[in-house]
């Protein structure tokens, strides 16, 4: 077995508010290996979130350690922790968070803008990135111009730009209808067929259903942790449509 | 994140606010704009001033005793004169291109009248003096070279003098008038002159020939010439040779060796006059302090809607941070966007300036002149007003934390 992507060891998360302390994670220990689908999920409040935020490098966890592709990244400072997030992770948000009037390829080339990539070297990767969510022929248009669906595309795409080895994504289908989420399920399987590891967290089973490894939270614990075989998201895509028809 | 592409998402930024753009940077407009007119207005008078004051007096010449370096002091304690009066003659024989010379010495004296009693500044002079500085007669006329050899007790009065002297202006001359309790009779009257360029009073003087004065007035200085030169040429270049011909004659005369400091100054009034333009050093610095102050008042423009952009874009800021942005590429980022704004208005400004002047000069014939340091120091200040009020809304979106700054509605 190849070493863990991703491993967290008793992870801990308190916020403190007006003296009130809220016990976001209590102790959660996760080892993810190259290549795995995991969805998390878990009600509202679980810590899913808190979660997705320290193993993303976005926040640092009140005690436990967290290491990322063999590197502890628990204690680095915020200029670090960027750079990690730039060249290690990619990250699909709910609310896709495109930047308004700017064209899908802008869009794809700003995490490469800021690993210091030339802009001729950009564009191609963009572009390359953008045909293979499919929309090769949308490169010049804006988030407004773009369906929700295509929107998350281009967001894929300016996930996988930089190459990362996994990609973090926080209810990526949650603003999309049936149809459209089966597709970016879809997008989703092939990357990992391509061997990026990717985390997301849903709350609905029907899309936990296409990953390969469901850990379910509760109260800032992990209640279970089951591997599954996925559902194929190209087949559900075509059984819907002729149920569709 | 480099340069060329931060700069052109600030200018993309600016430009989806296009009006709110522009009228965040109205004041720098203004300001900029003012001061580069007022500039130019106020180099355009000094150019005329100078102009005015070359016209009058690039001929004149004015020899003193002492070295350049120390007429700051002279007339104080242990000053000697330097000059002869035999180098008057000197100057009026062996020189090509001085045309006329008068001694002058000046002394306060009290002045006596129809029982009226007024100090002033009595001035021993030769004839030619009048003719050198243009001097016209309101009554009567100077006195001559023999009143000048036979120091002749006459005297030509100043308009403020007879004013303070005499009832009636045309009853001066042919009166007598005792200056030091010696009786001279006036024998003219000077026309008006009104401020003198110093700011002294011009007409407050009363001109007595050089022989008599140094006899009556000052008292036995013999063979030195208690006062200074006033030396006339043809044109301004006849001047500037006049200038170094005195200069070659005089230390030759006063037996200067190589190595000693001429022990006199020539000065003309064209240097004089640079000398007074520091003057309007005060303005400048007046109109130094109107840009600032409009530089601030712009800069905290800026930083308002600075700080509105950060907080409008806090999702993007987040997104940015969330895919590799390092707090420092948030910070040049923003800091960018206030340096293009603040520099987009100096443009402006600089624009309007030239606008304003062009307009004065073509349609009321005022005479402007833009200097390019100004311009440049105009932009100068601008871009940097841009880096110190955009550093404050720069750090503060670079200290947004990412999750905050995502989940901002
Ligand atoms: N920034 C925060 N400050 C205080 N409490 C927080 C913060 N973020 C999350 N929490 C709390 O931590 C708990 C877990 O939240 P979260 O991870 O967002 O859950 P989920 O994503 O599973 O809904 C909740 O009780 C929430 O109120
Ligand atoms: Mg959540």
């Amino acid at each position: 077995m190849s070493e863990p992507i991703l491993e967290a060891v008793d992870l801990v998360k308190t916020y403190t508010m007006e003296d009130v302390e809220v016990r976001a994670l209590r102790g959660v220990s996760l080892a993810v290996r190259p290549g795995e689908f995991v969805a998390i999920m878990g009600t509202s409040g679980s810590g899913k979130s808190t979660m997705m935020n320290i193993l993303g490098c976005l926040d640092r966890p009140t005690s436990g350690s967290y290491k990322l592709a063999g590197k502890e990244v628990s204690k680095l400072g915020r200029g670090d922790l960027a750079t990690v997030r730039n060249k290690v992770l990619g990250f699909v948000f709910q609310s896709f968070n495109l930047l308004a009037r700017t064209s899908a390829q802008e869009n794809v080339e700003l995490p490469m803008v800021y690993a210091g990539i030339g802009g001729a070297e950009r564009r191609e990767r963009a572009t390359f990135s953008l045909e293979k969510v499919g929309l090769g022929k949308r490169l010049d248009h804006t988030p407004a111009q773009l369906s929700g669906g295509q929107q998350q595309r281009v967001a894929i795409a300016r996930a996988i730009v930089n190459r990362p080895k996994v990609i973090l994504a926080d209810e990526p289908t949650g603003n999309l209808d049936s149809r459209t989420s089966l597709e970016i399920m879809a997008l989703f399987q092939e990357l990992g067929r391509s061997g990026i590891t990717i985390v997301l967290v849903t709350h609905e089973p029907d899309i936990a259903e296409f990953t390969s490894r469901v850990v379910m939270m509760r109260d800032g614990k992990i209640l279970s942790d089951v591997a599954q075989a996925p559902v194929d998201a190209r087949t559900a895509l075509a059984n819907f449509q002729e149920g569709d028809a | 994140m480099n340069l060329f592409s931060t700069f052109r998402v600030a200018l993309l930024a600016l430009l989806l606010n296009k009006m709110r753009s522009f009228l965040t940077v109205l004041g720098i407009i203004i300001g900029v704009g003012s001061v580069i007119a007022m500039v130019a207005i106020g180099e355009g008078a000094k150019a005329e001033v100078q102009r005015a004051f070359d016209k009058m007096g690039t001929n004149l010449l004015v020899i003193r005793s002492g070295s350049a370096q120390t007429s700051g002091v002279r007339g104080g304690a242990g000053s000697q004169p330097t000059l002869l009066w035999t180098d008057v003659d000197a100057i009026r024989k062996e020189t090509l291109y001085v045309t006329k010379v008068a001694p002058s010495l000046r002394q306060s004296v009290q002045i006596l009248g129809e029982g009226k009693n007024w100090t002033t500044s009595a001035e021993g002079t030769s004839p030619e003096y009048f003719e050198i500085r243009n001097w016209t007669f309101q009554y009567g006329g100077p006195f001559n070279e023999q009143d000048v050899a036979t120091k002749a007790k006459v005297a030509v009065l100043g308009g403020t003098v007879v004013d303070n002297l005499f009832g009636n202006p045309a009853d001066a001359v042919g009166a007598t008038v005792r200056i030091n309790n010696v009786p001279y009779e006036v024998i003219g009257v000077l026309a008006r002159k009104g401020q003198a360029a110093t700011g002294q009073d011009a007409d407050d003087v009363v001109m007595v020939p050089a022989g008599t004065f140094a006899a009556k007035v000052q008292g036995g200085l013999r063979q030195y010439l208690g006062g200074s030169i006033y030396v006339g040429a043809a044109s301004a270049d006849d001047t500037r040779r006049a200038q170094a011909e005195i200069t070659t004659l005089l230390r030759e005369r006063h037996k200067l060796r190589d190595d000693e400091p001429d022990d006199f100054s020539v000065s003309s009034l064209a240097e004089a006059a640079s000398a007074r333009q520091e003057g309007t050093e005060t303005m400048t610095r007046l109109l130094a302090g109107i840009a600032l102050v409009s530089l601030l008042v712009g800069g905290i423009g800026i930083m308002n809607i600075m700080l509105v952009s950060v907080t409008e874009r806090t999702r993007e800021i987040g997104l940015r941070m969330a895919i590799g942005a390092r707090p420092g590429d948030i910070r040049i980022q923003f800091v960018i966007e206030a340096v293009v704004l603040a520099s987009v208005g100096g443009l402006l400004g600089v624009a309007l300036g030239f606008g304003v002047a062009t307009y004065l000069s073509t349609e009321f014939g005022w005479a402007t002149k833009i200097d390019p340091q100004i311009v440049a120091l105009a932009l100068g200040s601008s871009a940097l007003v841009g880096v110190g009020f955009g550093l404050y809304p720069a750090h503060k979106a670079s200290r947004l934390d990412p999750i905050q700054a995502l989940r901002y509605e």
